[in-house]
């Protein structure tokens, strides 16, 4: 055992793994629970790239605070800014980091790391390995846990599934998690718990994520007490195929690499796009963005294909779908795009370097997640806030350790005292959309940053006094039986193997609530259709209750886990529709047809769901955010009118 | 190559038909094996995971008899995970790129699913691949870095040799080489893992390890697990691997580098340098 203080981290993405290295090297034991071998956690599926300020960025006028500037523009104004600013200025450091433990970003012939632009800048600061950066950068950490591992100061547990947080005395003391194999259920005792579960794209049914990705951990931790903040925060990415069991992404890194959006200027054309000449293709990023054109940020392309497809009926062959165009681009291109090229390849039976991709936007990301808090770093400068001008030196004093105050037990912590969210799992940083290849950074930031205050915490405040090692035995018995009851409740539901009736079949009720869900709180949201979706909530737990599970087995039951699972995402769904609902404004991701205007009086602010055990509902409260340092202003990318026809019509918000 | 025929030239598949999936089935570890067959209606770019959502949803075999959801592995769905490895018309590949329309084109047209062989079944399609992340840690594939201080840039790297790293670095823990290798043999006691041998994907690891300016100062300690027992002299150059494996990883230059490596490296020890 060693010391007597554990941590225990909950996934193996690269927010967990990036925790568990920084939280052992500081010596302190590691229990690290994943539902599957961490090196296949969703994390892998990452493809485009990693931001942050570099030198050659630098010499032509970028900076760490740019960065920070861009992410704060690009989720419109609803993320904490400080946090942002501290994670901008580590973000440098850690792909160095990164660079150390072996990663093989791609080169320059110099042998310097090479860089590619991406959605939202008009510097290239987006660093690579091919097109599968998340599969190399998981690796890399996995590899520094596995060093760990054979050291023995970290020990995992995968193929378990976390359950519970165990709250006593006000603060976190440990977990109840289940073997997926053996299927016993049991509690483990930790002074910190961090969790690193990642993002909830299952609860709309097809998604880009991996099917692990439930949010049902988050949900667990919201039913027992934790906070979720932003819920309707929920980003649609522009470009993925569309496929019988999921919808597969095709990263921003295709269009940051030149990739152009069209469809025929004629509806319905049904010729194929080779002999379509280029007079006749409408470019309408291109035409309605003209400095961002195609990297224009993920919830406006999602916005204009959508309106070109669902509205204007210019999908391409009368279909919802867009040409996503690569086939213009040199061979070299291709070469650094080859693993999301040989995606489409596999998937759609053509080759994207001779004929331009079909794509439609799907469900990818959450910016919304477990409420966190932070703790000011120093800078706050006297000067008041300001827009900053693109290509303008880094205000004085926002260097590292400014933003947030390194090492403090705050930093990242729910509201429930040691129990921690890192990564997509919590809402900080992003605010109301997300821009390409900051998610990476977010989670590494988490893990490497807030890992420390995670130590602080287990060796400077209550743990240390009190460790939960020495706690009375009853609280952890107590915990484990009431998730033995739960799920006898729903083994007791089987009166027999085979098909279950669509009415009560857990699956049915799953595939209802990822459609329901993406048809009302995705693209387009509006009051009436929300308020529908609530009602159809409803019936679904009702149906939910009544629900018949087809295998009673005691060793590795998929189909009992699977139901469990979507009892919790009955919930999120709930949080979800109520933000999306009382939410009335426009803000990044959320767009509501019945108010299309941002509303920064009334709404620049978080929304903070809670749940209420005893009625088992979700209530919403509106909490201040801290926007000290850059003045909101209009989030319109430049954009033009234009139509189809083709002259750009008069400029609308232009200068902004 | 056991791959199917190239998407591209794909002969167009029936719409509406229904397939016949024959499933080998294991209630788990020491029970005995049966085949199950389900008959499942494909939906357009269905592959063998929206097969197997659908029985799941509907675990009613082909005569009509009740059973149970059948138990798999998958995280990505997109090939770059390796959770869903399985055998799939006898040949060993990712069942989430496994398309429908390529293996079953014609309605009744019959697939089989097996689990891997070379590794314990855990229950139905989905085995304990343990044993191939316990091989990374004996091949130490890891970059020795002092911690994660700022510490400055990593070794500034020739696009070549980048570009050989990234490629052995894509290796997903799938399991098909070893799957497919006449050398790698189940073995379940765990306690013989350290004398068993490694296999293609540790020996490629050990490799892309020792080509990192950091990773080198592991290379002897890697060498000398390859030089001993279960080691790279273990490998009988079938070449099965190379050719299973579904990241084109250049498996049998890795076995013939590390080979070579190791008898530098026994020639170098005899010699006391
Ligand atoms: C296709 C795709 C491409 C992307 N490309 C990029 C990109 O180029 N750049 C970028 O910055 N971002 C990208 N993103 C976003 C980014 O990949 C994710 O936000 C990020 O990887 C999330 O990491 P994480 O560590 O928070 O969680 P994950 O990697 O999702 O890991 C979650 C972990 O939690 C575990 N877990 C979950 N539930 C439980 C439970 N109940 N019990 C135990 N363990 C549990 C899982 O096993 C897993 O180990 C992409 C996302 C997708 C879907
Ligand atoms: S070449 Fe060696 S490792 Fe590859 S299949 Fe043959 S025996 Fe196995
Ligand atoms: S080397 Fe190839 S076949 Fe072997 S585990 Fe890695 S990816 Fe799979
Ligand atoms: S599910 Fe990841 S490789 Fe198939």
């Amino acid at each position: 055992m060693g010391s007597e203080h554990r941590v225990i981290v909950v996934g193996g993405g690269l927010a967990g793994l990036a925790a568990s290295v920084r939280v052992a090297e500081a010596g302190l034991a590691v229990d690290l629970f994943s539902m599957v071998p961490v090196r296949r956690s969703h994390s892998v599926c990452a493809q485009g790239g990693i931001n942050a300020c570099n030198e050659v960025a630098r010499q032509q006028g970028y900076s760490e605070y740019e960065h920070f500037d861009e992410t704060i523009y690009g989720g419109d104004f609803l993320a904490d800014q400080h946090p942002v600013l501290e994670m901008a200025n580590w973000a440098p450091r850690i792909i160095d980091l990164l660079d150390r433990m072996g990663v093989p970003f791609n080169r320059t012939s110099e042998g310097y790391r090479d860089l590619r632009l991406f959605g939202g800048s008009l510097f290239k600061r987006t660093h690579f390995a091919g097109a599968t950066t998340g599969q190399q950068l998981l690796y890399a950490l996995d590899e520094q846990t596995r060093r760990y591992e054979s050291e023995g100061k970290v020990t995992k547990y995968e193929f378990w599934e976390f359950l519970w947080p165990i709250v006593e005395g006000g603060r976190c003391v440990g977990i109840v998690a289940q073997d997926l194999r053996t299927m016993q259920i049991r509690a483990f005792r930790a002074d910190a718990v961090v969790m690193a579960t990642g993002g909830c794209g299952l609860v709309f049914g097809k998604s880009t994520n991996s099917v692990i990705c439930t949010g049902a951990a988050a949900a667990r931790c919201y039913q027992a007490g934790a906070w979720y903040g932003n819920p309707e925060m929920i980003q649609v990415h522009p470009t993925a195929i569309p496929g019988a069991d999921k919808t597969r992404l095709m990263s921003e890194s295709a269009r940051g690499e030149g990739g152009r959006v069209w469809v025929p200027r004629k509806a319905g054309d049904k010729r194929r796009p080779k002999d379509i000449p280029e007079s006749e293709r409408f470019y309408f990023l291109e035409e309605k963005y003209p400095a961002y054109g195609n990297i224009v940020p993920r919830d406006i392309a999602t916005r204009e294909i959508f309106d070109i497809c669902v509205n204007q009926g210019m999908g391409v062959w009368g279909e919802n779908q867009v040409f996503l165009d690569l086939s213009h681009l040199p061979a070299s291109t291709h070469h650094k795009l080859e693993g999301i090229l040989e995606i489409y390849k596999k998937f759609a039976g053509e080759d994207p370097q001779h004929e331009p991709m079909r794509i439609f936007p799907s469900v990818h990301y959450s910016m919304g997640g477990m409420w966190t808090t932070f703790v000011k770093g120093s800078y706050n400068p006297a000067q008041a806030r300001a827009k900053h001008k693109s290509g303008t030196a880094a205000p004085i004093g926002a260097e590292p350790g400014q933003g947030m105050l390194a090492g403090d037990p705050r930093n990242m912590v729910t509201n429930i005292p040691g129990l921690y969210a890192f990564g997509e799992v919590n809402f900080a940083y992003h605010g109301a959309n997300r821009l390409g290849a900051n998610a990476l950074l977010s989670c590494l930031f988490d893990g490497l940053f807030c890992g420390l205050s995670v130590v602080n915490w287990v060796r400077n405040e209550a743990p240390s006094k009190a460790p939960a090692a020495k706690m009375a035995q009853g609280v952890f018995d107590a915990a484990v039986a009431r998730e033995q009851a739960k799920a006898k409740r729903i083994l007791d539901t089987v009166t027999g193997p085979g098909a279950v009736e669509a009415a009560v079949n857990p699956y049915a009720i799953g595939k209802e609530l990822g459609d329901e869900m993406t048809a009302a709180c995705t693209v387009v949201r509006s009051e009436a259709r929300l308020k529908q979706c609530q009602s159809k909530l409803a019936s679904l737990r009702e149906r939910y209750a009544k629900l018949r599970l087809a295998d009673s087995a005691g060793w590795t039951n998929q189909s009992f886990t699977y139901t469990r699972a979507v009892g919790d995402m009955l919930i999120l769904a709930e949080a979800i529709a109520l933000g999306a609902l009382e939410r009335r404004e426009s803000r990044g991701a959320h767009y509501r047809t019945d108010f299309p205007e941002r509303n920064d009086e009334k709404f620049m602010k978080s929304s903070v769901t809670k749940f209420d055990p005893a009625s088992r509902t979700t209530r919403l409260e509106w909490q201040e955010i801290d926007a000290s340092l850059i003045l909101p202003t209009a989030r319109t990318y430049g954009k033009k009118d234009v139509s189809a026809a083709g002259k750009p019509a008069a400029m609308a918000g232009a200068g902004v | 190559m056991t791959t199917a025929p190239s998407a591209a030239n794909r002969a167009p598949a029936q719409t509406g038909r229904s397939i016949l999936v024959r499933v080998l089935r294991c209630d788990g570890p020491g029970k005995p094996s049966r085949w199950e067959e389900f008959k499942v209606p494909v939906e357009k770019s269905a592959n063998v995971i929206s097969v197997l959502q659908y029985i799941a949803a509907n675990p009613v075999t082909a005569q009509g008899q009740p059973t149970t959801p059948v138990v798999w592995d998958s995280g990505c769905l997109e090939e770059v995970c390796g959770a869903c490895t399985m055998v799939i018309n006898g040949k060993v590949r990712q069942s989430c790129s496994c398309l429908i329309d390529e293996y079953a084109p014609r309605e009744g047209d019959v697939m089989t699913l097996e689990p891997m062989s070379k590794f314990p079944v855990i229950r139905d399609l989905w085995v304990d691949r343990s044993r191939m992340f316990h091989n990374l840690k004996r091949v130490k594939a890891w970059v020795p870095i002092d911690g994660t201080h700022n510490l400055g840039a990593g070794p500034r790297e020739a696009p070549g040799n980048q570009e050989q790293r990234y490629v052995m670095s894509t290796c997903m823990a799938c399991g098909c080489c070893l799957e497919a290798c006449p050398q790698f043999t189940l073995e379940g006691d765990e306690k013989k893992w350290d004398e068993a041998f490694l296999g293609a994907h540790a020996i490629n690891q050990a490799r892309l390890f020792n080509a990192h300016e950091t990773g080198k100062a592991l290379a002897r300690e890697r060498l000398d697990q390859l030089a001993g027992p279960g080691g790279v002299n273990d490998c009988g150059n079938a070449q099965n691997c190379v050719k299973v494996c579904p990241k084109k990883i250049p498996l049998t230059e890795s076995i013939a580098a590390m080979g070579r490596a190791v008898t530098v490296h026994g020639i170098k020890r005899f010699f006391g340098l």
